[in-house]
């Protein structure tokens, strides 16, 4: 039987793939603001985050009106929920994208410190976890979702690697410091975006299979 | 509530002590220990209530109306203390296992039963079994809601008095421990010898089950309870079932799959005569084990 509900819970998903597009280009245009040393496309980063804000008030509101109205029992439940969470795990990414921007505009009042070359790398694994984790939750696919769950040490090995390096910096000339110490919280920052994509990928999984995994040890 | 579930608590006043010995005699003969019974690891699945006390065992049913088969091997096991909804879309066999419970339908011509319905380990459908007898261990409450035309009081003193109580002292605490009982008291007390046709739906209802507690049962059938009655008076009978369970197994039939949600502790989903899934509520509407459960719980069903 078709459902009206149906097409409600359609506008749902496509609202969070709209968000998720968004908040994927945020922090795609964040590592381009610090690696072209971009003002301008940096504080057009901070300016977008309000709208990703707007989104995620939005989708918490069309959640709770779903559920008020329809009272969702099952999968239909397990979707809205995750969705709302789902929201809140992005609109925390483009939080992290902006003050990647905050920290490359400091930057850029000296000159570059070194290449940047694992950051971007780390960036490039992180975006991809991001979309992956979004591809798993509109395809309703679990297996892709664990997935995602594995590439979470790459990354973190990767933000531990860059901050010896920063560290040896810092150790051989003091003058590094601030920037060294700027950077190695932009090496943060993208480590968290990997552990909010692997959070959104373990909603998935309760999504689908009705599991919650998160704070297991065994995924 | 909180005078509900003090009822069955609270003592006989002293001075109808004398009078109330006969009653706490038949309240005790009548109070037989669920069977403790446990299930394999395998039979689990099937067997949500492992690790409670059994009521109701039923095994292999199978039941025909002339030819037509209306349940069909079902097996499952309604725990004591414990308010079991059966839910399903019309025709799925959950109306017609419930009368089962009580052997309701053996008052329907043509019809047929194979298999067995263990209550408290004895198979109630033995030809020794005095029916009468059973229904009083095994109350029910309907959709239509039939009072008798008669007073309050009348209704509910009604099937104590065809157990021979006659004196008074003892009828009067039987309706009023009941009515508490069934959460009217407070509305009634003072009205108890007018007619039960001047109360409203959810009065009258909730006064059919009083009378159904008269008699004291192990167990209540709710067939559609509260399919006639406007949300609030919904609320209390629902309100009702939670302080009931704990002197009484309940089992519910309804229609109205939130309502299931909000009483039961476990739910059995039917579909044409089959048990198709029987688990904790919980799971049910959260994470239903079989994808026809799940499209009849979101309403994809049909």
């Amino acid at each position: 039987m078709k459902r009206h509900f149906d097409d409600e819970l359609e506008d749902l998903k496509q609202r969070i793939l709209r968000m998720g597009a968004l908040v994927e280009g945020q922090i795609r245009q964040a590592l381009t603001a610090l690696v072209d040393r971009d003002d301008l496309v940096a504080n057009q980063v901070i300016k977008n985050d309000r709208q990703v804000n707007t989104m995620d008030v939005e989708i918490d509101e069309l959640c709770l009106e779903l559920m008020a109205l329809h009272q969702p029992a099952a999968r239909d439940l397990r979707f809205i929920t995750t969705a709302m969470k789902i929201s809140t795990e992005l609109e925390r990414m483009s939080d992290l994208a902006e003050n990647i921007c905050e920290r490359a505009i400091e930057l850029h009042a000296e000159p570059q410190l070194k290449p940047y070359i694992d950051i971007p790398l780390m960036a490039e694994r992180a975006i991809k976890m991001v979309g992956e984790a979004l591809d798993a939750f509109v395809r309703g696919d679990s297996v892709l979702a664990r997935q995602v769950l594995n590439e979470d040490d790459y990354v973190d090995d990767l933000n531990e690697q860059i901050f010896r390096e920063l560290l040896s910096f810092m150790i051989e000339n003091p003058q590094t410091i601030s920037r060294a110490i700027r950077l190695s919280f932009i090496s943060k920052y993208i480590e968290r975006i990997a552990d909010h994509a692997t959070n959104v990928a373990e909603l998935v999984v309760y999504m689908v299979e009705g599991k919650i995994i998160r704070h297991t040890i065994q995924k | 509530m909180e005078i509900a579930r003090n009822s069955l608590e609270k003592a006989v006043p002293p001075a109808k002590a004398a009078g109330a010995k006969s009653l706490k005699l038949i309240v005790e003969t009548r109070q037989t220990n669920p069977v403790k019974k446990t299930v394999s690891e395998s039979q689990r699945a099937m067997h949500p209530c492992a690790d409670m006390p059994t009521k109701i065992l039923i095994q292999d049913m199978n039941f025909y109306y002339g030819t037509v088969q209306a349940l069909k091997g079902v097996n499952m096991t309604v725990p004591a203390n414990k308010v079991t909804a059966f839910i399903g879309p019309s025709g799925c066999g959950k109306s017609t296992l419930l009368r089962c419970l009580n052997r309701l339908n053996d008052l329907v011509d043509g019809t047929r039963v194979e298999g067995t319905i263990l209550l408290d380990g004895e198979n109630i459908y033995r030809p020794e079994v005095d029916a009468t007898d059973l229904r009083t261990r095994v109350g029910m409450v309907f959709q239509k809601i039939n009072p008798f035309p008669k007073t309050v009081w009348q209704n509910v003193a009604y099937g104590p008095q065809l157990q021979k109580i006659r004196k008074r002292t003892i009828l009067d605490t039987i309706v009023e421990e009941s009515l508490k009982g069934a959460g009217l008291w407070e509305e009634v007390k003072d009205r108890l010898h007018a007619s039960a046709l001047g109360l409203s739906g959810g009065q009258q209802q909730r006064l059919c089950i009083a009378r159904a507690l008269a008699v004291n049962p192990e167990v209540l059938l709710l067939d559609e309870p509260c399919s006639a009655l406007d949300p609030i008076s919904t609320g209390r009978i629902e309100e009702l079932l939670h302080t009931l369970k704990e002197r009484l197994t309940v089992v519910i039939v309804t229609h109205n799959m939130q309502q299931a949600a909000r009483v039961s502790d476990l739910t059995g989903f039917f579909l044409l005569g089959e048990l198709i899934e029987f688990d904790d509520t919980k799971k049910i509407f959260t994470n239903p084990g079989d994808s026809r459960t799940e499209d009849y719980v979101t309403g994809r069903f049909g």
